[in-house]
């Protein structure tokens, strides 16, 4: 067994980091670079478990600076980004999905050191772009779907796109803006698990709100959910209805959609601004959170959590009365608390997730480049096991 | 010459001379002194003794002799004897001549005594005829005395039969009269004959005639009884009367109750009266006096006729009492209370206090005559109600002050400022807020206080000594408003504005300087202050000076952190809204510092300035050599660029030496918001790394054009110029704008930075 310890790879500037949604068996994590004076790049990076070793493959990303990533849940080999694209001294941010290598897609073990002589090129599948919307802020995919529905945030747009034809092709099949005053800009959003994958939330500014896909029509607004710019948010991904939001008043906060006139729990353990909030796909109390303090703090929020109680034990499982004392004691709920606080990185993080094929293990990037791999300490993981 | 010759002739006397001694002469002079006494009675010697007579009776110089003849005698001594034996004859003669004085004196008392015997004899005589006389008369006049005495008690018993024929009619007579005492004594006294001679018609006819009257005179008594117009003293005589007429008692208890409840109720009801929403209501203490004197004394009257009255009636009638008393005592006592519940405005108690002194006191009397209806304890229940509910008013009002105080203090900083014309500095209304917060909570003190006065009765229970001091001051009133001015503090903490709108980030820092002021000093005061007045005597726990004051202290932390926050973010916000709104690409070549970096070191100015009114400078680092002269040559510096190596290096490759370089060039982790400490410095050193660390991110967010990094360049270190004064370590400053810069060139696709030469003159032309 290895320790809990931490794995670190640098690459270069960089802010976009996914795991690869629909590997279920590997480790891999996608890493999108931001330069302007260079072909950028994403990195394909391998983490080989039994060794504990990384291994990485990179492909060329040469449309521009990738501000944001996302897999498809869907294929393995299908990946969209945002991504910077400057000329006339105009700066665009634009959208598009690509696939890469067939050879890439469940990873290779080359070393390190041949990568850069091979580095491949990702083929452009289609442009999410629309003339109307050119800033586009982040694409998410619809979870647990084919990989067919996609949605991204342009300026103050949403918009729900339909691939076709393997995904050559994007179909803008509805969308909705927000009014209002000044200039209302989306920084964030995220599509439900639940209710059949029919809700988005979004962010912008201080406002947090839902949206029925099917209908492009908001469910329910959270003013002023944060004191400052919300930065990211996330679904509780066992829970309905319970959202968690963090933003630039380093707070993060966990809401229940049902009853927005208040936060169900905010944590308030970050000294900066609080740039994302993920939580663990399994262990839902589990809440990860990166920081531009430079620091990434993984939460047990057990008392919100779809396991209040502890991992439940069936009624077969206790034997005697002893073991049906210490049952009842583990009924109690449990306290919520800072698990742990990583401080690997010395530049701001502004990516964080958990790895899609294990449950204990995940990935924080920093603005210098920096991907640090962690594992939830191993006392904490019997804890919720056993 | 007798005496001459019986000097000498003691034969006795002279031991020498005598040969038997003087064993053998003592029964000899024994012997003649009986033979004296023997003479005297008339028994010769020789009879007494048994002996034949010696001497011949006729001898004339026996002296004893009747033929004695004295020159016989002399002569015979004379011749016969020698003149020792005459000495001694002389010595005997002597003495037996004044033993024959004695014999002779005797002789005669003998001689009066027979004589005064015949005259008793004669006297008893004569008494024995005189009693004869007297009984012969007392036979005589016996049968005379016997018919008077018979006809005495003929006399007596036609009086009484008189008294009994005539006592209807007297009866009636004094029932006219309203004797009714005396009615009653009279049907008293025939009672038991009439009873006993009820088998007598003519008897019968006066009992029935009797009891007719008295049946009358019973209406009549209970008619008065119930009349009530007369007073208790009055009832109490019409009971009695009742009473000893054999009425029964159980009844008589629940009329003289059922009246004495009548009068009370009437006394509630003018007190309920007082207490009516309509007429001005007296004031409290004139209200309890008037429950005092007219309910209070009606009811201890009551009780003490009562128990004159019914004193036979045992435990049970004790107890009808007591349930009379506890009833219209607990409808008093709910009056009393309503009347109370009126006082509860206002902060002066001398008059509620007073008011309840005298409600306890009063009560003290009923309270021992009816010690079972426990009115006294019921009393002092309420007083210590009272007391309780005034503690919690003196905390409103405390709250209710302290809150009055934060709103002048925000009127006073909403103020528009008259140029010139400086309103109230903060330190000032510190100052005002600190001394009235302290004179209301003297204020309070003070009042309270009365409750404990040793002149108050009350102020001597269990509670008033104990738990009251403990408890109810120290700890509710002003443990619990300290408690709640932090709370209330620190609400402002949270409050949702957090944009910083709603509370003046002045009003936070001064009081996060109030609640500091009260760790250091202000809390053992009070504490100190109420400790010396209220002296505590029981045992609750109470809280520790040290305990106030870390919370106190950890409130005026939270404020502090949350001014830096406020002003942070009122700063940041500047900054942010002055690197979002830019098109930095298509910028023209920098000429000027910006506006809003302008405004920035006035803001920050401004804040120093605030945050200086109220606490101390602070700690700085030793300034480095050149301070404000440091140029922006710097961020063009090798040691940027290597900071960022891997984007100015074709390809992507990690070098891990170039990591570790990396690393030691900058391990200075710098925590953006760090704990504040109660100085200036640290505060200012707070506000400027939260706004230089936005400045940053926002940078990094945006593509620069070359004169936009170039105008980020003149910005950063005009910045630099002025913010390094402010903050506790001016290296931290440098780092944070060095960044600023790195970032900017990092976010350029055509990274020329301007000569520092240049950029200083910029900026030295403001």
């Amino acid at each position: 067994c290895f320790p809990d310890t931490v794995l670190i790879y640098t690459l270069s500037t960089a802010r976009a980091l996914t795991p690869q949604t629909a590997e279920t068996d590997a480790i891999r994590f996608l890493v999108g670079t931001q330069s302007l004076k260079y072909d950028n790049q994403i990195h394909i990076i391998d983490f080989d478990d039994e060794n504990n070793i990384i291994n990485k493959n990179v492909l060329l990303h040469q449309a521009g600076e990738i501000w944001h990533i996302s897999a498809s849940p869907a294929d393995r080999g299908v990946l969209a980004t945002c991504y910077n694209r400057t000329s006339d001294s105009k700066v665009l941010t634009c959208a598009a999905v690509w696939r890469m290598p067939k050879e890439l897609e469940s990873g290779s073990h080359e070393s390190p050191d041949d990568s850069s002589s091979t580095a491949q090129t990702l083929e452009l599948l289609c442009h999410l772009d629309n003339t109307a919307h050119s800033n586009m802020a982040c694409v998410v995919w619809e979870p647990m779907g084919d990989g067919k529905k996609i949605i991204s945030l342009a300026d103050n747009h949403i918009l729900l796109w339909d691939l076709q034809e393997s995904s050559s092709q994007a179909v803008l099949a509805s969308s909705a803006s927000l009014g209002g005053k000044g200039q209302l800009k989306f920084t964030s959003g995220r599509w439900s698990p639940h209710h059949n994958c029919t809700q988005v939330a979004t962010a912008n500014d201080t406002t947090l709100r839902g949206w029925d896909t099917r209908t492009m029509s908001q469910i329910y607004c959270i003013e002023n959910a944060h004191g400052q710019l919300v930065r990211d948010l996330d679904f509780n991904p066992n829970k309905q209805y319970y959202l968690a939001s963090c933003g630039d008043d380093c707070k993060v906060k966990f809401w229940d959609t049902r009853n927005v006139t208040e936060p169900v729990k905010t944590l308030e353990e970050h000294s900066h601004w609080v740039w994302n909030v993920r939580y663990n796909h399994s262990h839902d109390q589990l809440v990860l959170t990166g920081s531009s303090d430079s620091r990434v703090i993984l939460s047990n929020m057990v008392s919100i959590s779809s396991e209040p109680f502890g991992h439940l034990v069936d009624d077969d499982d206790i034997s005697d009365q002893e073991d049906h004392r210490s049952e009842e004691k583990s009924k109690e709920p449990l306290q919520d608390n800072v698990i742990a606080t990583y401080e690997e990185h010395e530049d701001s993080v502004y990516a964080v997730d958990w790895s899609s094929a294990d449950p204990w293990l995940f990935a924080s990037l920093s603005y210098d480049g920096r991907l640090v791999i962690n594992r939830v300490p191993r006392a904490l993981k019997y804890h919720i096991l056993l | 010459m007798a005496a001459a010759a019986a000097a000498g002739s003691s034969p006795g006397s002279r031991p020498g001379d005598s040969p038997e001694g003087p064993e053998g002469e003592a029964p000899e002079r024994r012997r003649k002194a009986h033979g004296m006494l023997k003479l005297y009675y008339g028994l010769s010697e020789g009879e007494a003794a048994g002996r034949p007579a010696g001497p011949d009776p006729l001898d004339p110089t026996d002296l004893n002799g009747a033929h004695f003849d004295p020159e016989v005698y002399l002569d015979k001594l004379r011749r016969e004897c020698p003149l020792a034996q005459l000495m001694d004859s002389e010595t005997d003669m002597v003495r037996r001549i004044r033993a024959l004085d004695a014999t002779y004196t005797i002789r005669k008392m003998k001689n009066d005594f027979r004589k005064m015997e015949d005259e008793m004899d004669r006297l008893a005589t004569n008494m024995a005829v005189i009693t004869d006389f007297s009984a012969r008369i007392s036979a005589t006049l016996q049968d005379r005395h016997e018919r008077i005495t018979k006809l005495a008690g003929v006399h007596a018993l036609l009086r009484k039969l008189q008294f009994l024929f005539e006592l209807p009619s007297r009866l009636t007579k004094c029932v006219e009269l309203g004797a009714y005492g005396q009615a009653v004594r009279y049907q008293g006294r025939a009672q038991a004959v009439l009873q006993q001679y009820q088998h007598l018609p003519s008897f019968r006819a006066i009992q029935d005639d009797c009891q007719v009257i008295t049946a009358r005179l019973a209406q009549q008594l209970r008619q008065r009884f119930r009349e009530g117009g007369s007073g208790a003293p009055e009832q109490a005589e019409c009971v009695e009367l009742l009473l000893a007429l054999g009425e029964p008692a159980e009844e008589l208890c629940e009329e003289f109750l059922a009246h004495a409840r009548g009068r009370l109720e009437e006394e509630l009801r003018s007190l309920e009266a007082e207490l009516g929403p309509s007429p001005p209501a007296p004031d409290v203490l004139e209200f309890t006096d008037h429950g005092g004197s007219g309910f209070v004394g009606g009811l201890c009257q009551v009780a003490a006729a009562y128990q004159e009255l019914f004193a036979a009636q045992g435990p049970a009638g004790a107890e009808r009492l007591a349930a009379f008393a506890r009833e219209l005592g607990s409808r008093y006592f709910a009056l009393v209370e309503r009347r109370l519940a009126q006082e509860q405005g206002g902060g002066d108690n001398s008059l509620l206090v007073r008011a309840l002194d005298r409600f306890h006191r009063r009560l003290r009397a009923p309270g021992a005559l009816l010690a079972a209806a426990g009115l006294a304890e019921a009393a002092t229940e309420i007083v210590e109600r009272v007391a309780r509910e005034r503690l919690g008013h003196h905390l409103q009002g405390l709250r209710a002050a302290f809150l009055g105080c934060l709103t002048d203090v925000r009127q006073a900083l909403a103020a528009p400022r008259v140029a010139g014309k400086e309103g109230p500095g903060l330190a000032e209304l510190l100052a005002n807020v600190a001394s009235s917060i302290l004179s209301h909570i003297k204020a309070s003190l003070a009042a309270v206080h009365l409750f404990t006065a040793k002149e108050v009765s009350f102020s001597n229970k269990p509670y008033f000594r104990g738990e009251f001091c403990s408890q109810g001051v120290r700890e509710g009133l002003i443990v619990g408003f300290i408690r709640s001015m932090c709370q209330t503090a620190q609400s402002f903490c949270d409050s949702p504005g957090e944009k910083g709108g709603a509370t003046p980030p002045a009003l936070l820092l001064l009081l996060s300087r109030l609640c500091l002021d009260y760790e250091t000093a202000t809390i053992s005061y009070i504490l100190t202050l109420t400790d010396e007045q209220f002296l505590v005597q029981d045992q609750f726990p109470v809280t520790p000076v040290s305990t106030l004051c870390a919370e106190a202290r950890e409130t005026a932390r939270r404020l502090l952190t949350h001014y830096v926050k406020v002003q942070g973010l009122v700063i940041s916000q500047m900054l942010r809204k002055s690197v979002e709104t830019r098109d930095w690409l298509s910028t023209l070549e920098p000429r000027n510092v910006r506006a809003v970096m302008k405004r920035v070191v006035e803001d920050t100015t401004a804040i120093d300035v605030q945050v200086g009114l109220l606490y101390e400078e602070g700690v700085r680092k030793a300034q480095s050599s050149d301070s404000s002269k440091r140029t922006f040559s710097v961020y063009s510096s090798s040691r940027q660029q290597g900071r960022y190596a891997p984007s100015y290096t074709p390809s992507a490759p990690m070098d891990t030496n170039l990591l570790s370089n990396i690393q030691k060039l900058f391990s200075e982790r710098i925590d953006v918001f760090s704990p504040v400490e109660f100085n200036k410095v640290s505060v200012l050193t707070g506000i400027i790394k939260i706004s230089l660390k936005t400045l940053l991110e926002c940078v990094r967010l945006r593509t620069f054009g070359r004169f936009g990094l170039q105008q980020v360049q003149v910005d950063c270190h005009f910045l630099q110029l002025y913010l390094w004064r402010f903050v506790a370590d001016e290296e931290l400053v440098h780092l944070l704008l060095d960044e600023v810069v790195a970032s900017a060139a990092l976010r350029c696709p055509d990274p020329v930075p301007m000569e520092p030469s240049v950029v200083e003159v910029i900026c030295e032309r403001g």
